[in-house]
């Protein structure tokens, strides 16, 4: 098996010697177009790996933020095939930036495991987190996935203790997402001396790179996390600036705030000063 | 295949029902549903747990409820005999508090201090505040913005009771959206909450344990139609919302083969319509709310909202079991409309001096059909499964009478 696109980057990020920065954005937030711009933009300003949002009409792990956004997403009738339409698009220009699509179980269940698997590696996807599928019920897609170098990447979690990391782990690869507050995206953001062991233990017992995610915003919090982990995830913070250019309606306007904060947030993981 | 004697088998260790059911939740909330599970079969083995559910039942909600005859429902239709289940008798008003005693008492085993709950008619809410009100637990109850305006006395019930109603605006603001945030509010709040779903559905071990407790209900009847009539019925029916009244009928009759389990579904102004909530009848087996089971959903598998005149009825989705009960040919599973809903809400009323909530109204509205294919002298029992009194001022308004 060929050496996958999401080793390979954490292979570069360790070398540089800091963490990745892995950036979430809505697919059709506010539509298509906006979201191919936005993710060249955030891969033009240092993000290492970016997290693609699949919109669910129950997104039940996610706050305000990325509820919305995926209402605005949804209301301009952004399908599953759309996002994967969408990577395709990307992947055409660019062959190394890893793509995870992050999303709900149901739209790929109804889609059908296998069909979902082919489309979505036909596509240049990498991998996907399925919030509502855990270890227990993910088997469907861990056997797709085999035959398409799909990496399944699971969600550790504070409440997750030492057994629980080892099911956790088992079946797993590309990384660990490690959720720093028990809660939904876009809330409360943890201390990183509070979940340090946390993310040891995920690092010693899967072996995998793990992103710590949820409630990081700025520059200054990315670094301070940087410093436990072997990336971090910022998610609400790129879709609260989608939001707010929305009222321009302008693609590149969008794109390019989102491209400022991945700039801020790139910067600060190198150790530079954020502009 | 032969699935005689191996209906009560169901849920398998990973939560099954056939292929429906499941735990498909958020990793934060894994090892809480697991925790859940081990100490519900704790909770099970312990005589004490069972002596203070039976003592609870017999004086705080006023069980057995009786199975009444209703002479002239069944004079007016000209079949079977008819027999009420009469649980709209119980303490506040409906069949939801049977299942409420039972996880409270197993959240206050598990040291849990705060019970949140989703409600859609309120009824599941008013029970949740009042079985907390009696334990002196803080109680938040999340609630559709729709639903918190067509059930008012139920809204301000429950804040007598002290509970916190928290008003849901994402979606269309009823049950969907009110389960959604109260899923959001338990991976927030890990530590000290408790989640107190209202129906059989939900990740395992809820669908299960939801069941169980309601199953009083159906031990009760089979108890009482056999010293009554000295047979079993030849058919039981029960209202389908996400299915916890009806799973508790039909549980109890599940091995005996001879007894037909008629759900009945809310399919709203029409199935044709697409403004129903008849996920069995009008949808297809998906994920949410940590279960497989038939959802409402489009093509691509987004989540379609419900639409039932009876606020308790009007959700996507329905409890595991009864997808499976369904496919297996166990069970019927019919359709009633917004309007048939409300000519037997008040057929009912009139013949038998019983106000029926809306929800048990949609099962009343399909006994005609089904008595037609019964013999003359077979025996029905319907689920009354909750009083009318909450439903007065809607009733009154879609037949546009000014109150
Ligand atoms: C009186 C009554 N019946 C039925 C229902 C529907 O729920 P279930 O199908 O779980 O019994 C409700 C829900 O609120 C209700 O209040």
């Amino acid at each position: 098996m060929p050496t996958s696109r999401i080793v390979t980057r954490f292979d570069k990020v360790k070398a540089e010697g800091r963490a990745a920065l892995v950036s979430y954005l809505m697919a059709g937030d506010p539509d298509l177009e906006t979201s191919y711009q936005a993710l060249c933009a955030l891969r033009d300003n240092g993000a290492d790996l970016i997290e693609l949002g699949a919109p669910f009409t129950d997104p039940m792990a996610d706050g305000p933020a990325i509820q919305k956004a995926a209402l605005r997403a949804l209301a301009n009738k952004t399908t599953l095939n759309d996002v994967l339409a969408l990577a395709k698009r990307f992947r055409e220009e660019d062959q190394e930036t890893p793509l995870i699509l992050m999303g709900y179980a149901n739209p790929v269940h109804t889609t059908g495991y296998e069909e979902f698997a082919a489309a979505a590696a036909d596509a240049g996807i990498d991998g996907t987190i399925l919030v509502d599928l855990p270890p227990e019920e993910d088997q469907p897609i861990r056997d797709a996935y085999a035959e398409h170098e799909l990496s399944v990447i699971r969600l550790a979690t504070p409440t997750t203790n030492e057994a629980r990391m080892a099911k956790v782990a088992e079946g797993a690869s590309g990384f660990l997402y490690y959720v720093a507050v028990a809660g939904v995206t876009g809330a409360g953001s943890a201390d990183p001396e509070d979940i340090r062991a946390g993310v040891e233990m995920a690092q010693r017992v899967s072996g995998l790179p793990v992103c710590v995610g949820f409630g990081i915003k700025t520059g200054e919090q990315a670094a301070a996390m940087a410093k436990i982990a072997d990336g971090v995830v910022v998610g609400s913070a790129f879709v609260e600036q989608a939001r707010l250019a929305t009222v321009s309606k302008t693609p590149q306007i969008i794109a390019e705030k989102m491209g400022e904060l991945a700039l801020e947030l790139s910067t600060a993981l190198k150790g530079g000063v954020p502009t | 295949m032969d699935l005689r004697n191996t209906w009560d088998q169901w849920p398998d260790e990973n939560g099954r029902f056939g292929e429906f059911g499941g735990r498909y939740v958020a990793e934060t909330l894994m090892p809480l549903i697991l925790d859940l599970e081990k100490e519900y079969r704790a909770a099970k083995k312990d005589p004490a747990f069972k002596a203070q559910m039976d003592d609870l039942w017999a004086h705080y909600v006023g069980r057995p409820s009786p199975l009444y005859f209703a002479e002239r429902l069944t004079e007016h239709f000209g079949g079977a005999k008819i027999y009420l289940k009469r649980d709209e008798l119980n303490h506040t008003g409906a069949h939801k508090i049977n299942n409420c005693l039972g996880q409270v008492l197993l959240a206050m085993r598990m040291g849990k201090t705060r019970i949140i709950a989703e409600t859609g008619a309120g009824q599941h809410g008013v029970a949740t505040a009042t079985v907390c009100a009696r334990f002196g637990l803080k109680c938040v109850v999340f609630m559709g913005e729709t639903d918190v305006e067509r059930q008012k006395p139920n809204v301000f019930r429950m804040r007598l009771l002290g509970a916190e109603i928290v008003p849901v605006s994402s979606g269309t603001g009823t049950l969907k959206d009110a389960m959604n945030e109260a899923l959001r509010d338990w991976v927030t709040n890990v530590e000290n909450t408790f989640y107190c779903i209202g129906t059989a559905a939900g990740p395992h071990p809820y669908p299960e344990l939801v069941r169980d407790f309601q199953s009083v209900i159906g031990k009760e009847a089979r108890a009482q139609i056999l010293e009554r009539e000295g047979c079993l019925p030849d058919a039981v029916m029960a209202c389908i919302g996400g299915g916890s009244n009806a799973i508790g009928l039909f549980h109890p009759f599940i091995e005996d083969e001879s007894v037909r389990m008629i759900g009945v579904e809310a399919s709203g102004h029409g199935i044709e319509t697409g403004q129903h909530a008849a996920a069995l009848n009008g949808g297809a087996p998906g994920i949410l709310h940590g279960n497989k089971t038939y959802l409402l959903q489009t093509d691509d598998g987004q989540i379609i909202d419900a639409h039932s005149i009876s606020a308790g009825l009007d959700y996507p989705g329905i409890g595991p079991e009864h997808s499976f009960l369904r496919d297996t040919g166990r069970a019927e599973y019919l359709t009633c409309t917004d309007s048939e809903a409300l000519e037997a809400f008040q057929l009912c009323t009139r013949l038998e001096g019983i106000i029926p909530a809306l929800e048990p109204s949609h099962a009343l509205a399909r006994v005609g059909d089904v008595i037609d294919t019964l013999d003359k002298d077979g025996l029905l029992i319907l689920n009354m499964c909750g009083r009318g009194d909450k439903d007065v001022f809607s009733v009154a308004e879609a037949l546009g009478v000014a109150m």
